[in-house]
């Protein structure tokens, strides 16, 4: 959809379109060179997170009350919410990835909804992010898994209640499925962030001429509550996709 | 979604090749990673040294608190129903030491009307006795100066007719009369 707008804006040269400008890293003092120290626009929006994140978790438990006020509400929900996913999900044995899993899930979602501002940079539509996440879960079911199992984690790809014809079949599909884990989900996230940044930019430059200029703002609107919905569902579905694959790492039988 | 997702994933492949597409420009990727570890690293460090063990102990308390009480109120449900066993179980005893008062004390005057009565019947037995010896002597003394008069009478007939009046005579005769 993005595609089709931007290759249209190009053809019509009155419009400008530049849905990817947004996600472009750039240094915040000057300079063109993005070093790996650099102080760019990741810096400072991954920043705001964590300044976002202390605000609610931090700022707004501060009275610990036993009647809790709004903002120390929503820490416990959230906290709630994620503790609970992980007890159901994983097993009752795996709160003690807890405060991993919450770290994830608190990155992605304040990643994904303080990217709905506007001017405003999202980290997580970065596959550089992205990657990183899903391959720190990788990494951490595939060590996990062989630390408390041993080789008996192997037993993952082996469908034990398959007929034997076709196991080493399924084993294949399973070791196939296994490795493509992290490239789905940080595609997943990184694609879904990107797309809906990008064609609420496309129904942005629409906004130009002023004969659609009504449709593409009702638009605009209409994809940023989507937007919203969408910045929540994938940080529930990375952190539950996390909780799954953890299972496996704490119980590998099938 | 998922189809979604793919589509819009091709599509921001196309806008690359196109337009170029900053997730791939490579030499930016070291700069984000770092970036992104060290934040992980902050949010990791502030969860678990603040926020998660302070969330956890509110809920621990709320939770505690909840618990204790509606233990609590268990506890006083049970009292009042305690109470209101103790109570009902004092009524009881009252009506049933009422009961036994009247009981008593009904006997108590039965016992005492009985004594009455007896005593009553006694000295009536007594004073009737009395009366019926006093009315036997009367009638004793009656019959005898009836027998005295008519044996005075018969001494003076006979003394009047001229006659020495013999006194066993007499009494024969007057006792034989008065049997007759």
């Amino acid at each position: 959809m993005a595609t089709e707008a931007a290759h249209g804006a190009e053809e019509g040269s009155s419009l400008v379109f530049h849905p990817m400008d947004q996600f472009i890293v750039k240094p915040l003092f000057g300079g063109t060179e993005v070093h790996w120290y650099t102080i760019t626009n990741v810096t400072l929006w991954m920043g705001i997170t964590v300044l976002a994140i202390l605000a609610l978790m931090v700022l707004a438990t501060s009275g610990a009350k036993r009647i809790p006020s709004r903002g120390q509400s929503i820490a416990e929900m959230a906290y709630g919410f994620v503790y609970k996913m992980i007890e159901d999900v994983t097993g009752k044995d795996a709160v003690k990835f807890f405060p991993y899993v919450f770290t994830l899930f608190m990155f992605i979602v304040f990643s994904n909804l303080l990217g709905l501002l506007p001017m405003s940079f999202t980290p997580t539509s970065h596959f550089a992010v992205t990657i990183v996440l899903a391959l720190v879960v990788f990494l951490t079911v595939t060590i996990v898994g062989f630390a408390l199992h041993g080789a008996q984690f192997l037993g993952l790809f082996w469908v034990s209640s398959a007929p034997a014809a076709v196991r080493p079949l399924l084993a294949l599909i399973e070791v196939i499925s296994y490795f493509v884990r992290p490239v789905s989900h940080s595609i997943r996230l990184a694609g879904n962030m990107m797309a809906g940044h990008a064609v609420i930019k496309v129904f942005a430059g629409f906004a130009a001429i002023a004969a659609v200029s009504p449709v593409a703002i009702i638009a605009i609107v209409g994809m940023y509550g989507l937007e919203i919905l969408v910045g929540f569902i994938q940080a529930y579905v990375f952190t539950i996709l996390t909780c799954v694959y953890l299972k496996d790492a704490l119980h590998p039988a099938h | 979604m998922a189809t979604e997702t793919h589509d819009a994933v091709e599509g921001a492949a196309h806008a690359a090749e196109s337009a170029g597409m900053p997730q791939l420009d490579f030499s930016t990727w070291g700069n984000q990673i770092f970036w992104l570890i060290v934040t992980l690293v902050v949010i990791y460090l502030i969860l678990t040294k603040i926020a998660l063990p302070r969330v956890g102990a509110v809920l621990a308390d709320r939770a505690g608190t909840i618990a204790n009480d509606i233990a609590a109120a268990e506890e006083l449900k049970q009292k009042a129903k305690e109470a209101e066993a103790a109570y009902d179980k004092a009524l009881a005893d009252a009506r049933a030491e009422a009961s036994r008062i009247v009981e008593a004390t009904k006997a108590e005057i039965n016992e005492e009307l009985k004594a009455a009565t007896a005593k009553a019947d006694e000295e009536i037995a007594a004073k009737a006795a009395e009366s019926a010896k006093a009315i036997d002597e009367i009638r004793a003394g009656a019959a005898e100066a009836a027998e005295t008069v008519a044996k005075d009478t018969a001494a003076e007939l006979v003394a009047a007719l001229g006659f020495t009046p013999k006194d066993d005579e007499i009494e024969g005769a007057v006792s034989e009369r008065l049997k007759g």
